[in-house]
């Protein structure tokens, strides 16, 4: 297919990484984050040892650091907002530069921080390193309702498509000159953005009558994804497993 | 809006995600008899559109450009059960493959941006429709407004998840005035974008759009033009009146008594150790300068949310008996092309 694909973060390689299957590679994501999303903002070697798992996973991958920190940007503004929480936070007043802001805000902001920078980080490596509808697949193995993985995969497959359409609107749009600065001239985006959803429905109802003449019952069949073997999950969750023992460890140990 | 891991504590990641999968396991239960098999290719293109209206970059104001949120938008065209599963799934697929929100932040990313926009906004919708006229006009200025005030609603949603899971002590006023305050802006472009495409969707297809599926042929055909720049222009000035008095809530000056006991650095400490160990152990409450306004404030707003987001899985409870029959489709989508 010589169409543009979907996958903005896929990393093309053959790392031990990429070559797992879908669902063991998911499953550790969500154990990894999960570890990172629970342990306590005090217990700052804790999150050490969680980036250096993320560290350690990334050079698994082959994933290129530069790759990881462009796509880092996702969560700049999130960390704005957590860069204002010592100054408009509550409680104990702490000078830092001469500037008195609040211990707990700040405590707050590292956790905030902290916490999606390396959340952000497991996801990037998961979509650096499976395909979007392997990782669909994975989600269905690990019993996600299949009618969600079905329409998920749907819209991966067609968005392309919808957002083509839209290109070409916009690029008519454009050729007619329409330039618009102010709100009150986005009359014609507004019912360009009509037009594509009678498109987009409308292709949707051929896309099923071309299922049903393929003799389509309901549920979608699975094809050549390798299925997950018990040194599989042994591999994916090693390092799943050293971020919750450091998260164990941080929750029984004072604080 | 798509919150990043550890936004909110693990207690509150947990309920709402228990109440998410709730609402989305509900809404695809209705999907299947509406759609039956149909419901796969045709809500996987519904949501490879939203995906694409979030895309859809439309001018703010000197050539500044905003993008669609779609919940509301997607509740009027597909029904509310059809919507939410569709903006889930964009939002689910966005945390996935796009790293764009957090995993574990995607109970209350879901709960926010799919559920209240979606049943909350059709509930806004269900209310508008009863007062405005019976007609292709009331029904794209219940779109514009419910849409519109959608946003807000989220946020709304939002500052509440904070009040009991504060990851760090910004009081509830503060997020709440911040959030609600910023959103209401927000909502006049989603709303506006909203109601001209549920126009244009009525011009051509009105069998598609499902919040007027009880309007018969004249109905439909009743259609006002209305010049948008004063409309815009009313528009933003009334979200501004209410902004402002919204973000009273985040007034920067704590009063002397909480000053005081701020500087002693005790109303942190007294409440930290009765609610640490809680599951809902909340900063937030911590640092609240009117504790019953805000209290109040917080009540009020999950009130409202929950009546509207209810009132709109009501209403398609209630709609399930009521399908109309091919025939009824066909005079319509005819009285449309017409």
């Amino acid at each position: 297919m010589g169409a543009g694909h979907s996958h903005p973060l896929y990393v093309h390689a053959h790392s031990a990484t990429h070559l797992l299957p879908p669902e063991v590679k998911v499953a550790a994501t969500v154990a990894f984050v999960c570890a990172v999303a629970v342990t306590p903002r005090e217990a700052r070697w804790a999150f050490a040892v969680h980036a250096a798992c993320a560290a350690a996973a990334a050079a698994v991958s082959h994933v290129p650091p530069r790759f990881v920190l462009r796509r880092l940007l996702v969560v700049v503004p999130f960390i704005a907002f957590a860069v204002l929480i010592p100054f408009v936070g509550s409680g104990e007043r702490v000078d830092v530069l001469g500037v008195a802001v609040s211990r707990e805000g700040l405590w707050g902001a590292w956790n905030v921080v902290a916490k999606a920078i390396l959340g952000a980080t497991a996801s990037i490596l998961l979509a650096a390193t499976t395909e979007v509808p392997r990782m669909l697949t994975g989600m269905s193995r690990l019993r996600v309702p299949a009618v969600l993985t079905a329409i998920a995969s749907f819209m991966v497959r067609y968005l392309e498509v919808i957002a083509g359409e839209l290109g070409r609107m916009r690029t008519a749009m454009a050729a007619r000159g329409y330039a618009p600065r102010w709100l009150w001239q986005a009359r014609p985006v507004a019912t360009s953005a009509g037009a594509l959803f009678i498109r987009s429905y409308e292709r949707g109802e051929r896309v099923h009558a071309a299922m049903l003449a393929r003799g389509y019952s309901g549920t979608m069949p699975e094809i050549g994804v390798p299925r997950a073997t018990r040194r599989h999950w042994m591999t994916a969750a090693a390092l799943p497993a050293v971020a919750w023992s450091a998260t164990v460890v941080a929750l029984a140990g004072p604080a | 809006m798509h919150a990043p891991d550890g936004f909110l504590n693990a207690g509150t990641a947990v309920t709402t995600g228990v109440l998410s999968m709730g609402a989305v396991g509900a809404s695809l239960r209705h999907m299947r008899t509406a759609l039956a098999d149909r419901q796969v290719p045709l809500a996987g293109l519904a949501a490879a559109f939203i995906f694409a209206a979030q895309m859809f970059n439309f001018p703010v104001a000197a050539g500044t450009t905003g993008h669609l949120l779609g919940g509301a938008l997607a509740a009027i065209l597909l029904g509310p059960a059809t919507g939410a599963v569709v903006v889930t799934v964009v939002v689910v697929v966005q945390a996935l493959a796009f790293a764009d929100g957090g995993l574990t932040a995607l109970g209350y990313n879901v709960l926010n941006m799919a559920i209240v926009t979606a049943f909350g906004g059709y509930g806004i919708f269900v209310l508008l429709r009863r007062v405005l006229p019976d007609d292709a006009t009331g029904v794209v200025a219940a779109t514009g407004l419910a849409a519109g005030l959608s946003v807000p609603l989220s946020a709304a949603a939002f500052a509440v998840e904070w009040l009991f899971g504060a990851s760090a002590p910004v009081p509830f006023d503060t997020v709440f005035g911040a959030m609600v305050g910023v959103h209401l802006l927000i909502g006049v472009g989603e709303g506006l974008i909203s109601a001209v495409a549920v126009g244009a969707v009525l011009a051509a297809r009105p069998d598609l759009v499902y919040g007027a599926r009880d309007l018969d042929r004249a109905q439909l055909t009743t259609r006002r033009r209305v010049g948008m720049r004063p409309f815009v222009i009313g528009a933003v000035l009334v979200a501004l009146l209410f902004a402002a008095v919204v973000s009273q809530f985040a007034a920067p000056d704590p009063d002397g008594l909480e000053r005081v006991a701020e500087d002693q650095g005790f109303i942190t400490s007294a409440e930290d150790h009765v609610l640490a160990s809680g599951p809902f152990a909340d900063y937030a409450t911590a640092g609240l300068r009117n504790e019953s306004v805000s209290l109040a404030v917080a009540g009020v707003t999950g009130v409202v949310i929950s009546l509207l987001v209810g009132l709109g899985i009501v209403t398609v409870v209630r709609d399930r008996g009521g399908r109309r029959s091919p025939d009824a489709d066909r005079e319509r989508r005819t009285a449309g092309t017409a």
